[in-house]
This record gives structure tokens, C-alpha cells and sequence, in this order.
């Protein structure tokens, strides 16, 4: 459904962010993207939708090529896609209900937008989304009065009614605490498996990965390093993607300091929560 | 070294903020040639005291007529004249909003082309290097005396200061919202209607509203280079030395001013 070929991503600063990345992802997958800071996570996502201009390669997203597109042809594109961020990244002086319909605004006319006056059933819809994600209450209220985790599940709403085949998620836990972050996750996660929605997620927070996803993609200074089963992440492995650490004794570390359960590893009964 | 660590010499260790010029002698340079110039400058100063003795007592006629305003012997004209000043400061602000707004957004750097963003700079850099009396002359000139070369004056220096306003704070937008707007397929005006605009909005009321009192004071000064409103009453009244009937004029100017202050301090506050 979505295939990346050999993109790569050159800053005009001269920094080679992407290093020729090859992706295939399958309709209905959910993928988590890990790696350390500067590793390119953000920028692939980026140049997947084009908000960021990719300097070579393919993006293929249902057999069209992404890079080749026009200004329409881009937004329309845009459209299967829906992006959610790590500041969640709502407009916050418009409404929940703005900001869920402004996910729609690739299928609207100016003038309908700008006056608010969106079909029925895409108001039908947001209402139901907003319900799912639990936040029908909320329609009126402004963004900025709600909290880190519910301006997430705005954010979510927003992108799962652009009607997309694809997400893509920028680091949806980074802002959160730990336990809204779970939260957040399984409702991603639960989503995409709803809408057979294949994502890929950005995620610095390897544990949090393992719990969810079925694959996981490595990247380190540009280059896919590991491609597999979230069991498949040795502590050689996470040194090959992060640089030498005392993998163990992180962990173990991680779940003294966190007795909430931050730091499980695979299979833990916890993901339960 | 003790091995408590907190020996005499440690504890008495001073700090001062590093200074603004770090070199010694260039900061001394500076502040030395800084009081030369500024005495010097007040010795270039040419005043006429005797000039000035003689003046004091029509200051103080000036003054004393504050005590004494006279509202009635022209209280048609001032009326005419307020009303007049209102409409040319509500009419020019509408216009001068109206058309900065376009501009604002073709000045800001994050979202308008390079040949745009030149363009709509230099409309701005034109409106603001040009003081409003200049502008009054030379539109009374072209529109004859009366208010309608007052309400193009008073328009156009709007634009400077609106259009430059706002897109400063359209360049200070977060970008985060503005994208995530972009990448739901947003046309650009979409794009500038949802995820731009309601950033600048309550900026764009406050500037208006702040504009609109700035609008009525310059509407007393255009007039008295023949642009009309309350500054043409003025000057009628200081050309025949009617000091009592011209502190009346400014009390009421003083006053429209100071409701204008007010309440666009309440709704200022309210759109926040």
C-alpha cells in the first residue's frame, strides 16, 4: 500500500537525514519507527506526506507516486493520509469540533469551511469519532481548555476523518505521562485495527513500542537498521540502533524508578492496563 | 584547601554581573564621548529668553482658559466638528483595516513568496516613513480642503502601522497548528483561515481597536493642515486667539479619547 524507495532526505545545512530508506508497508499494518534523536524518524514521516520535500527516491502510496505530484494532486493525496503530532497540534483557538472538521477541509470548498458549514454526515461523523474517543462532550469547548491526553484524542479524531489509508504518527506519547501514553497507544492501535488503517509510528519510548505493534523499523543516522518482530530486539540489536548502553541494567533501572510499570519488557501481563 | 571547604578565602568570593562592553577602555570611550556630544549639543542650543519671558504670558492665557472652558458661544461648530472627526476616524479605520489585512498577510515571511512578501514591505515602508501631516498636505492638495483628504490620509497611515503589526505576529504563529493544517489537504486559503488566522485573531482586534483612538487624535492634527474634523474647529479657534472655546475643543477631545482608552482595554481583555 505505502513503498518507500530509496528516499533520501538532504538538508540544505548539508546534513544527510535520510540515507536512502526502503520501506514496504502492507494495507492494515501498524509499524512502530524507533531510533535516537536525529536519526530521521521525524523527517521520513515528514517527507511520506510531503510537509517536508523529500531530495530523491519514491513514495508510493497505493501504486501513485507521491513525489511526482502537483499542488492538487499533493492535496489529494494528503487526504488518505492522516498525521498526528506530538504536540498534538491543534489550532487552539477554534473548538474541538473546528478542529476535528479541519480534517475534512481537503473535501470542502473554501467558502463551506469558512463559513462552518460542513455536510451532515461528516458532522455525523465527527460527533461519532469524538464519542469513540471519548470526548462527545467536548464538541464546544475550546482546544486550549483541555488537557495533554485529550487534545491527543482531538488530534486523533481529526486525522481518522480525513477517511485516510495511512496514519502517520509523530511521537503521540512524547508530551504525555506514562499511564495517558498507554492509553493513547491502545487507542491508536485499536483504531487502526477497527478501520483495517495501516500507521506508522514514530516513537522514542522502545517499551511502549513493544507493546503494541506487530513490526518494528530501526533507524540510526538515516539508515533502516532493524526490521522485524518487537522480540526480535536484542540488547545487540538496540546497541546496533542507539549506541552501546547497558541494555539490562537500563531496564531494570526503569522499572525500580517507575513502580507504576513504565519499564516492562515483552509479554509482561501489565500491557493489560 | 581546608577540608571542610569553606574556608575564609572561598566564602568571600565576589561576583558582579559581567559588564555589557567587555573591553575596559572602549567602554570608557563611550560614555565620555556620549557626555561630550550631549554637552555640546546643548550648547548649540540658540534660546531667546527674553522671547521666551515675553510668551509665558500667553501660555498662561492659554492655561487659565482650561479653568474657563467656553462650550457654548461655538458649540455648533465643535459639535459639527466631533461628529465629523468620528465618522473620518470610524470610515478610516474600516478602510485602512480592510486593506492592511491582504497586506499583512503578503509581508509575512513564513507564508508569502519572496516577490510578494518585497512588495507588500515596501507599501509599509512607504506608509510609515511618511509623517500623516505630509500625507494630509499632499491630499488636500490633490482632494481640496474637507474630510474625504483627511479619511485617505488617516487610511493610509493605518496601513503602515497595521500591516507591519500583524505580520509580525502572523511570522510568530506556531507552526505546528498551520501544519497540521496543511496536512489534512487544506487549500491555501484554508490553510490561512484555519490554521492562521484564529492565532493572529485576537492580535488583529487589539491592533484595530488600539488604531481606531490612534485614528482620532490624528484626525484633530490632519485637520489643522485643512484635512477636516475637530482639527479644522481648532484652528479656527487659535487663529482668532478664542483660547476659551479652544480648551473646550481639547477637553472634549481629551474625554473621547479616554472612553476610547477604556473600553477597547475591556473588550482587549475579553478577547484574550
Amino acid at each position: 500500500m505505502l513503498r518507500l524507495e530509496k528516499l533520501t532526505k538532504k538538508y540544505k545545512t548539508g546534513d544527510m537525514a535520510l540515507k536512502g530508506v526502503d520501506l514496504d508497508v502492507p494495507p492494515g499494518q501498524v509499524l512502530a519507527l524507533i531510533g535516537p534523536s536525529g536519526a530521521g524518524k521525524s523527517t521520513l514521516i515528514r517527507c511520506i506526506n510531503r510537509l517536508v520535500e523529500p531530495s530523491s527516491g519514491r513514495i508510493e502510496l497505493n501504486g501513485e507516486d507521491v513525489t511526482r505530484l502537483g499542488a492538487g494532486g499533493l492535496r489529494r493525496a494528503r487526504r488518505r493520509m492522516g498525521m498526528i503530532f506530538q504536540e498534538y497540534a491543534l489550532v487552539e483557538r477554534l473548538t474541538v469540533m473546528e478542529n476535528v472538521l479541519s480534517g475534512q477541509l481537503g473535501y470542502v470548498g473554501f467558502w463551506r469551511s469558512y463559513f462552518r458549514r460542513f455536510p451532515q454526515e461528516i458532522v455525523t461523523e465527527a460527533f461519532r469519532l469524538l464519542e469513540r474517543v471519548g470526548l462527545e462532550q467536548f464538541a464546544d469547548k475550546r482546544a486550549d481548555q483541555l488537557s495533554g491526553g485529550q487534545r491527543q484524542r482531538v488530534g486523533i479524531a481529526r486525522a481518522l476523518i480525513q477517511g485516510p489509508d495511512l496514519l502517520l504518527v509523530d511521537e503521540p506519547t512524547a508530551s504525555l505521562d506514562p499511564k495517558t501514553s498507554r492509553q493513547i497507544m491502545r487507542l491508536i492501535c485499536e483504531l487502526c485495527a477497527e478501520r483495517q488503517l495501516a500507521a506508522i509510528i514514530n516513537i522514542h519510548d522502545v517499551v511502549l513500542a513493544q507493546m503494541f505493534v506487530q513490526r518494528i523499523v530501526g533507524l540510526r543516522l538515516g539508515e533502516v537498521v532493524y526490521d522485524g518482530p518487537p522480540d526480535g530486539l536484542t540488547p545487540e540489536v538496540l546497541t546496533e540502533i542507539y549506541g552501546e548502553e547497558d541494555w539490562a541494567a537500563t531496564r531494570d533501572k526503569e522499572a525500580d524508578e517507575t513502580p507504576a510499570g513504565h519499564g516492562v519488557t515483552e509479554g509482561d501481563p501489565l500491557a493489560a492496563m | 584547601m581546608s577540608d571542610t571547604g569553606f574556608d575564609a578565602s572561598e566564602r568571600a568570593r565576589q561576583w558582579r554581573p559581567p559588564p555589557l562592553i567587555a573591553s575596559p577602555r572602549l567602554r570608557w570611550f563611550l560614555g565620555l564621548g556620549a557626555a561630550l556630544y550631549f554637552a555640546l549639543a546643548i550648547g548649540s542650543l540658540e534660546v531667546n529668553w527674553l522671547r521666551i519671558y515675553e510668551g509665558l504670558d500667553r501660555g498662561w492665557a492659554f492655561v487659565i482658559a482650561f479653568t474657563n472652558p467656553d462650550f457654548t458661544t461655538r458649540w455648533t461648530d465643535i459639535r459639527e466638528g466631533l461628529i465629523e472627526s468620528l465618522v473620518m476616524t470610524v470610515t478610516s479605520t474600516a478602510i485602512g483595516i480592510a486593506i492592511s489585512v491582504p497586506i499583512a498577510f503578503g509581508a509575512a515571511r513564513n507564508i508569502a513568496p519572496l516577490p510578494v512578501y518585497l512588495f507588500c514591505r515596501a507599501i509599509i515602508a512607504v506608509s510609515r516613513s511618511l509623517q500623516e501631516i505630509i500625507i494630509a498636505i499632499f491630499f488636500v492638495a490633490i482632494f481640496g480642503f474637507g474630510p474625504l483628504a483627511g479619511v485617505i490620509t488617516l487610511s493610509f497611515a493605518t496601513i503602515g502601522f497595521l500591516a507591519k503589526l500583524l505580520a509580525e505576529d502572523i511570522e510568530d504563529i506556531d507552526k505546528g497548528q498551520a501544519e497540521a493544517v496543511r496536512a489534512s489537504g487544506a487549500r491555501w486559503l484554508q490553510l490561512m483561515n484555519y490554521g492562521v488566522q484564529p492565532q493572529v485573531m485576537p492580535r488583529l482586534i487589539g491592533l484595530s481597536l488600539y488604531r481606531l483612538d490612534i485614528n482620532f487624535r490624528e484626525s484633530a492634527v490632519v485637520g489643522l493642515v485643512g484635512a477636516g474634523g475637530i482639527g479644522a474647529t481648532l484652528n479656527t479657534a487659535f487663529d482668532r486667539y478664542e483660547f476659551d472655546t479652544a480648551a473646550a475643543i481639547l477637553i472634549s477631545i481629551i474625554v473621547i479619547v479616554m472612553i476610547a482608552e477604556y473600553s477597547s482595554g475591556l473588550i482587549r481583555a475579553r478577547v484574550q
